[in-house]
């Protein structure tokens, strides 16, 4: 059943179902694809942002998006200190991989536990006067208002992230310290200052991630582990440490996803998405816009 | 390279063989008086939104009996462990409970696919079981002494469709088409498969037959696709996530089928309901349980409410109760009035009582017939009406969730088609 | 006596008590909980192949498990093939997935084919949850066989997990003390260097992958006869990802003793709480394990040990 604006609609879901998955995996591709550090538990964190956005929504009933905005400073500070342990346990020993993801399980199942034992197994959800809303953009395409914020934030957090490695001194001493932190530290730099920065930057971008997750869907506490795979294959996807290829790549699973659900039924969608990845993987491994 | 002696290793294995088994020696060796009732329960898990109210019901049944003396004189004690929504746990959870802790009778988990490996244990030891929803668990084992408290009936694949079905039948002039779509997990397939079923036997034209992963973040573009057939009915079968992404997109996208709904599951929980608020408006959705005049008449239900909504918070469960508790509790009613009746813990005498007797409980009467299943389905169809704003109070008393369906529960009348509702 | 028939014999002799063990009859608890733990010694041995001794991460542990669990499966729906088939098909399937998974993305840096393991395991839950005949998204339910020997299916398939356990263990141990666990333990090191010593780095690493592969496998055909209902969900559990992890990660991933001392230990864990505590307290307590282990015992029990004895 084909036509002219169904495609459009699907092409433009896609779109933004894309920035919102491009917010969700900015982390891992800052924590993963620059400073190498499989954290397994990122989901974990946005998972915690959206709970977090949940409370201060149902409380005061504070946007949530706003309050992922507001709180990013907040979970700076929680994943500067996750990575100072994960630091001294793992990366000064020299013998991280293995090590490293173990623990980052252990922390995904703790912040899994301690989010039901204090919310429950109810499902969340948040409330925002555009959620319900349309917007039409003309010629039989329409878009939802819950899908269009969070792909917004999420194109300007990549947009944000890209300038401030490309520009800023933090940022290229991030990319420096991903390509050889000997060197930077001959530079006089301090590499471990330069990754905690990184890692907060990357729990903080989780967190906001979290807060536009709310907005679009009703959160449990396992709802993280749906994402774990979509994290990892788009950052992988896209070119490790590459944040425009994680956006390329996030757009790019958005509109097969759309597309398979518009077109040729939705059941086999993951499997093309993750097939995908495969045949990339396969073929050129470095990614879309991999170094 | 170093010679790794396996003798350390030796003992820690025989260490934690000890501990394993002391573990079962110390906590079977508890007194013998009380009446033990075993079960697995989804306390973690998908499932565990369902599982802990209804563990809640059950401990709420215990209080009472016990109040009112016990079973043949014998206070009831409860012992239960978390089988984390996973079938995989059963077999060990079951044995511990029977050989371990040597309980007295058992019940089911919540669910489908926990109470499918149980049953095979229930047949080799010749137990009475009672299964707390799950569809169509007994039709491959037609096990006799297997009773299940969900209202599905002699047919449960259809159970939940055919409500819904038939009011859209019913209706003047007569819809045409039907778009059906569900989420690729237990329940919505098997919903599915009856929905397939009743739109051959009603003569309607289906335009649209898909199912989506469950994990799917947006649904607009399976709205959309939907949207594009044009069709007089919608059925959807979903899990909670999915109810709420298919029901806001079709607010979003604007499809306004002439009857919209099915198999939702989660519509009915209160954070939802909550939530969504008017948009919920129209749907008609299958339930158990909904606080319409004609289902707070039977007795028993409206104090088991109170106790249940007084406890709903600290156990951190649904706060109103009003899906599946009260169908939880009649189910270990129907068990110890098995008991009381046959004056003992003999298996066989209960379950042919149970199956010869009509009972009355909180959800009204229960009587069982084919494969343990109800004589008689009684899965309701109801209409969302009137709903505004967030606020939890007005979900409290009748009037919101009207019963469509069937007529001896039936509490009002459905406002048709789907978009006159959302005026 | 060789060292290779002294190990064989150890071996014969842990079955043997093990039999012994099925025909006493002890409490059935005891054969449902062995079970569990004997099969992720299975697990955990088969993922330490690769994992500890080639240091290639394995994530998609799940879908080698559940290969094998379907595998088993399709020839009960179709052919009713009985116990020992059921095993080798459900090796030998999983094996040869892991020989093209290998093949795929062994040429590139080890955490490509973590990656691609994780793919895997989503494109293959996928797959079954969309192939109606094995039950789909639904489950199926499988009859076991009547009559099985000590009076109970699930004691006579604790001994023959026990049997695979012991398979399971002796070839881990042959590879790590063979030339092939010498080549393993050089790439896992450093693998340009051992690439230019001319270890065959590509050929032992697809070796690595199919042997574990195969392991996985053989631990989850028996599974349907276990549980009697198998549906995706549990099939592809996360659980199973994360203990192929953690028990090496616990008991020492550099010898063949590591993956057992953790599964045992994490495994009976894992089964007391699910009997005691049972609750959310649960995952808790095996996330506080795995963070403690990993802060304060980073080589595992055996490192702990080695440690000790040092002083």
């Amino acid at each position: 059943m084909f036509s002219w604006d169904l495609l459009a609609n699907a092409l433009v879901a896609g779109v933004l179902l894309g920035g919102f998955y491009a917010a969700v995996s900015l982390g891992v591709s800052l924590i993963f694809g620059l400073l190498d550090i499989a954290n397994i538990a990122q989901p974990a964190f946005v998972i915690l942002g959206s709970y977090t956005a949940y409370v201060l929504n149902n409380a005061y009933g504070v946007d949530a998006i706003l309050t992922g905005i507001l709180l990013t400073p907040v979970f700076f500070v929680v994943g500067a200190i996750v990575y100072r342990v994960y630091y001294g346990s793992f990366e000064r020993r020299g013998d991280e991989s293995l090590r490293g993801l173990v623990f980052f399980f252990g922390i995904l199942f703790i912040v899994e536990v301690c989010l039901s034992l204090k919310f429950g197994v109810d499902y969340r959800l948040v409330q925002a006067p555009y959620i319900g809303k349309s917007l039409d953009l003309g010629g039989g395409v329409g878009v939802a208002y819950r899908l269009l914020v969070p792909c917004l934030v999420g194109v300007a957090m990549t947009a944000v992230l890209y300038l401030f490695l490309g520009r800023s001194f933090y940022g290229r001493a991030i990319m420096a310290v991903s390509q050889d932190g000997v060197a930077l530290r001959l530079m006089g730099a301090d590499p471990i200052h330069i990754k905690t920065i990184a890692f907060g930057i990357g729990i903080a971008a989780a967190s906001l991630a979290g807060a536009l997750l709310v907005t679009i869907a009703p959160v449990v506490p396992s709802t993280d582990r749906d994402y774990i795979g979509r994290m990892f294959a788009i950052t992988v996807l896209g070119g490790m440490g590459s944040i425009l290829g994680t956006l390329v790549a996030a757009i790019v699973l958005g509109i097969v996803e759309s597309l398979m659900a518009t077109f040729f039924g939705p059941s086999w969608s993951l499997a093309v998405s993750f097939g995908i990845l495969l045949v990339v993987l396969a073929v050129r491994p470095a990614g879309l816009f991999g170094r | 390279m170093k010679q790794l002696r396996p003798w350390p290793m030796t003992w820690i294995v025989v260490a934690v063989v000890v501990a394993v088994t002391s573990v079962g020696v110390w906590s079977g060796a508890r007194a013998a008086d009380p009446i033990k009732i075993g079960f697995g329960m989804a306390l973690t898990g998908g499932l565990s939104a369902n599982g802990k109210p209804a563990l809640l019901a059950v401990q709420i049944w215990k209080d009472d009996i016990n109040k009112k003396g016990g079973l043949l004189g014998r206070p009831v004690e409860l012992v239960f462990y978390d089988d984390q929504t996973n079938p995989a746990t059963v077999p060990g959870i079951y044995t511990k409970l029977l050989d371990v802790d040597k309980v007295d009778l058992i019940i089911s988990g919540y669910g489908t696919n926990l109470i499918a490996p149980l049953l095979p244990i229930a047949m080799e030891r010749k137990l009475t079981l009672m299964g707390m929803f799950g569809l169509a668990n007994n039709e491959k084992y037609q096990y006799p002494n297997y009773f299940q408290i969900q209202p599905a009936g002699p047919d449960p694949q259809i159970s939940t469709a055919i409500g819904f079905f038939e009011l859209a039948a019913k209706q003047n002039p007569k819809p045409q088409t039907v778009a059906i779509v569900g989420a690729d997990a237990e329940y919505p397939q098997n919903a599915l498969v009856g929905a397939r079923e009743l739109i051959k036997r009603f003569g309607f034209k289906s335009v649209y037959d898909k199912t989506y992963p469950p994990s799917t973040v947006d649904y607009t573009p399976i709205v959309r696709a939907i949207k594009a057939t044009n069709p007089d009915i919608v059925f959807v079968a979903s899990y909670p996530p999915d109810s709420v992404g298919m029901l806001r997109a079709a607010h979003e996208v604007g499809l306004q089928p002439k009857i919209f709904g099915g198999g939702m599951v989660g519509l009915m929980f209160t954070t939802v309901m909550t939530s969504m608020g008017s948009l919920l408006n129209g749907v008609v959705n299958y339930d158990f349980w909904a606080p319409e005049p004609t289902l707070l008449a039977v007795p028993g239900v409206k104090e088991f409410l109170k106790e249940y909504q007084a406890r709903a918070e600290k156990a951190g469960v649904d706060p109103l109760g009003y899906y599946l508790p009260p169908y939880s509790y009649a189910l270990v009613q129907v068990l110890g009035q098995a008991v009381e009746a046959t004056k003992g813990l003999d298996q066989q005498k209960i379950a042919d009582y149970i199956r010869a007797t009509e009972f009355n409980t909180i959800v009204g009467k229960v009587k069982f017939g084919k494969n343990g299943e109800w004589a008689k389905g009684r899965t309701l169809m109801v209409q969302y009406q009137k709903i505004s704003g967030n606020s939890v109070d007005q979900f409290r008393g009748p009037g919101k969730k009207v019963v469509l369906y069937p007529d001896e529960f039936k509490s009002g009348s459905i406002i048709y088609p789907y978009a006159a509702a959302l005026k | 006596m060789t060292a290779m028939a002294r190990t064989l014999a150890v071996g014969v002799a842990v079955i043997a008590v093990g039999v012994l063990v099925a025909y006493a009859r002890v409490n059935p608890y005891l054969y449902f909980a062995g079970y569990v733990i004997l099969q992720y010694v299975v697990i955990a041995t088969a993922w330490n192949i690769l994992g500890g001794y080639a240091g290639y991460v394995n994530f998609g542990t799940p879908a080698f498990f559940a290969l094998g669990a379907y595998t088993a499966v399709c020839l009960i729906l179709t052919v009713r093939a009985p116990l020992p088939v059921l095993i080798v098909a459900g090796g030998l399937v999983s094996a040869l997935l892991g020989l093209g998974i290998g093949y795929l993305t062994l040429r590139l840096r080890g955490v490509f084919f973590s990656i691609a393991t994780l793919a895997l395991a989503v494109v293959l839950q996928t797959v079954i949850i969309n192939w109606e005949f094995v039950g789909g998204s639904r489950g199926l339910s499988v009859i076991r066989p009547a009559g099985p020997p000590f009076g109970s299916y699930v004691t006579f398939l604790f001994t023959v997990m026990l049997a695979l356990a012991v398979v399971a263990v002796i070839t881990a141990r042959f590879i790590e003390r063979s030339w092939i666990g010498r080549g393993l333990a050089a790439l896992r090191d450093d693998e340009d260097a051992a690439e230019c010593m001319g270890v065959p780095t590509l050929r032992l690493k697809l070796f690595a992958t199919t042997v574990s592969g195969f392991l996985l496998g053989v631990a989850g055909a028996p599974f349907p006869y276990y549980v009697t209902f198998v549906e995706p969900n549990s099939a592809f559990a996360l659980d199973y990802a994360v203990n192929a992890l953690a028990m090496p990660m616990i008991g020492g991933t550099t010898s063949w003793i590591g993956p057992v001392l953790g599964a045992v230990l994490l495994g009976s864990a894992q089964q007391l709480a699910t009997v005691t505590i049972s609750s959310e307290m649960n995952l808790f307590i095996v996330g506080v394990v795995l963070v403690a282990f990993v802060v304060l015992a980073p080589e595992g029990i055996l490192g702990l040990t080695r440690r000790l004895r040092r002083r």
